[in-house]
């Protein structure tokens, strides 16, 4: 410190400016989370005032107090089904991304295989799966095999086209400098493709996971229930017949619940991997 | 401490004989270039964009072949003879600075514990030792450029090949790394073929300087720089270097006339 710095009087560990960003901040981070909780209970009383005001029956449009009480009502029966709808769904998952991240890998490391089979991968992905699981249930005898393969259909894609992007983006300088040193191509695949490609399988699999939903709803749907015991997509659907309006959405709420939860997953997941090194995952200071 | 010996009873490390590189469409990125490299050498590659002196890098390295001559080694290459430093520091980004240095030896097969010694050692060389466990976004452009040296000489490797690794950093910084890269040069008596287009740094780091040309790239000058390592700030104002300067500059003016 020189001397002419004593004469004045330290300056403050935080300014004007630096409080007023943490204050942004500190708001902000309420706010992520007060917003949308204030949003639903908005959209909750319009619905509730709808139906009372319009004297709406509840085999047309259910109030809310309704719907919760299905909720908890129907809890056991409903629990059993979102058990069996989640155990499709994250083994239809876990295929995908085996089957996905496999395929990436094969298509990687063999131009020819990729050439051969990439256009039909494409096909499949095209092709609504709506339409082809009709014919999967014709030929496949058993029902948790069927569903898996629907929702395996929707899911795989991503993880492949997102993982062979990401085997592909390797820096080429780090790829030449693998080859000077003499790199087998298994090394190379292992030490600098693999981990260049993290971000983009990633990225994949958070689109996947709530893929392999669609793909077990769309399944269950089309399957019926036939011995493997009743998904919640099974549920709306007998509720609809039975105009059980509320247990309809009953039943929504937790589909939609089990996606959001799937995909916070998915994310908590990509962020443990990543926060240590990729930009995606850093926090800037300003 | 390695010695370099003195100039003349250097033996020859390599050799660039009259290569000739065309890329498809014609481009004739090198004619007839030729170069012999000794051992302890530090040699730069000056000269104008387009001139090919990276493309000669790249097949020193054996990155790509010549279309036509050879590049002949006086002895059988193994694995860890050579580093290389380009010009952005490319570090893996999901690895740490010790396992950052420590890949050209896990391309060899070796484990992490027989070489730990050696990857302390490179660290320390370029005064990094305390960061072994930082993340290259961790680091400042500069320090992320030491640690790309660090695994170049890790291996203690014969040649290593520079291509414009300063380049891209502040001109504080790029004198700081100069003065070191001398220093570490001198420490493991590595042979340095450096690729560069600024006149200064040419003059100041090597013993020789190949001014190139561009289209066709070829070889228009090599000059000596006759002045006694180690160099340090003292070398930098004084009035041989000023002199080398001025020689090369105007070689690299004739280079940029002879291309126009």
């Amino acid at each position: 410190m020189s001397v002419t710095d004593l004469d004045r009087p330290p300056a403050p560990t935080v300014d004007a400016e630096e409080a007023r960003r943490a204050r942004a901040r500190r708001i902000e981070k309420t706010a992520r989370w007060l917003l949308p909780l204030l949003v639903m209970a908005l959209m909750i009383w319009v619905w509730d005032r709808i139906v009372v005001w319009n004297e709406i029956p509840h085999f047309i449009l259910p109030s809310p107090a309704r719907v919760w009480g299905s909720l908890t009502g129907d809890w056991a029966i409903l629990w059993d089904s979102a058990l069996l709808t989640g155990r499709i769904t994250l083994m239809a998952l876990a295929i995908a991304v085996v089957g996905g991240a496999g395929l990436a890998i094969l298509f990687n490391q063999n131009r020819m295989v990729e050439l051969s089979l990439y256009p039909y991968a494409v096909i499949l992905q095209v092709t609504p799966v709506v339409a082809i699981a009709p014919l999967i249930f014709i030929y496949v005898e058993s029902k948790t095999v069927g569903m898996l393969l629907c929702a395996w259909l929707v899911a795989f894609f991503p993880v492949l086209s997102s993982t062979t992007l990401g085997l592909n983006s390797v820096d080429h300088n780090l790829r030449d400098l693998f080859r000077i040193y003499g790199a087998t191509r298994w090394q190379r695949l292992w030490m600098l493709q693999l981990p260049s490609a993290l971000p983009y399988f990633l990225g994949g699999l958070k689109i996947a996971g709530g893929l392999s939903l669609i793909g077990a709803v769309v399944a269950e749907l089309v399957a019926g229930t036939g011995g493997v015991g009743t998904g919640l997509a099974f549920r709306i659907q007998e509720a609809g017949y039975r105009l059980n309006i509320a247990r309809m959405f009953a039943a929504l709420a937790i589909v939609a619940a089990m996606g959001v939860f799937i995909f916070a997953a998915l994310s908590l997941l990509s962020h443990m991997l990543l926060r240590k090194w990729h930009e995606s995952a850093i926090k800037r200071e300003h | 401490m390695a010695q370099i010996a003195p100039f003349d009873a250097r033996a020859e490390l390599m050799r660039v004989n009259a290569v000739d590189k065309v890329f498809p469409g014609d481009v004739q990125a090198l004619r007839a270039m030729s170069l012999t490299v000794r051992e302890g050498d530090f040699i730069s590659l000056l000269g104008p964009s387009g001139c090919g002196k990276s493309t000669a890098l790249r097949l020193i390295a054996g990155l790509s072949e010549p279309t036509a001559g050879r590049i002949e080694w006086a002895k059988d290459r193994a694995q860890g003879d050579l580093g290389v430093v380009f010009q952005e520091p490319t570090l893996m980004p999901w690895a740490t600075v010790a396992q950052n240095v420590f890949l050209p030896f896990r391309l060899e097969g070796k484990t992490c514990g027989a070489v730990k010694d050696d990857i302390l050692e490179a660290l320390k060389l370029v005064g990094l030792d305390k960061f072994q466990n930082a993340y290259p976004r961790e680091l400042s452009g500069g320090m992320k450029m030491r640690v790309s040296i660090a695994r170049a000489m890790v291996t203690q490797p014969k040649l290593i090949l520079m291509d414009e690794p300063f380049a891209a950093l502040d001109e504080i910084t790029r004198f700081k790394l100069n003065n070191d890269l001398l220093d570490m040069q001198a420490r493991i008596g590595c042979t340095v073929i450096f690729v560069t287009h600024s006149v200064f740094e040419s003059v100041f780091l090597s013993d020789r300087i190949v001014v190139m040309a561009a289209r066709p790239g070829r070889v228009i000058e090599e000059l000596h720089v006759d002045e006694p390592y180690p160099r340090g700030e003292m070398f930098r104002t004084s009035p041989e270097y000023v002199a080398h300067c001025r020689a090369a500059s105007q070689a690299l003016e004739h280079a940029m006339e002879a291309a126009a």
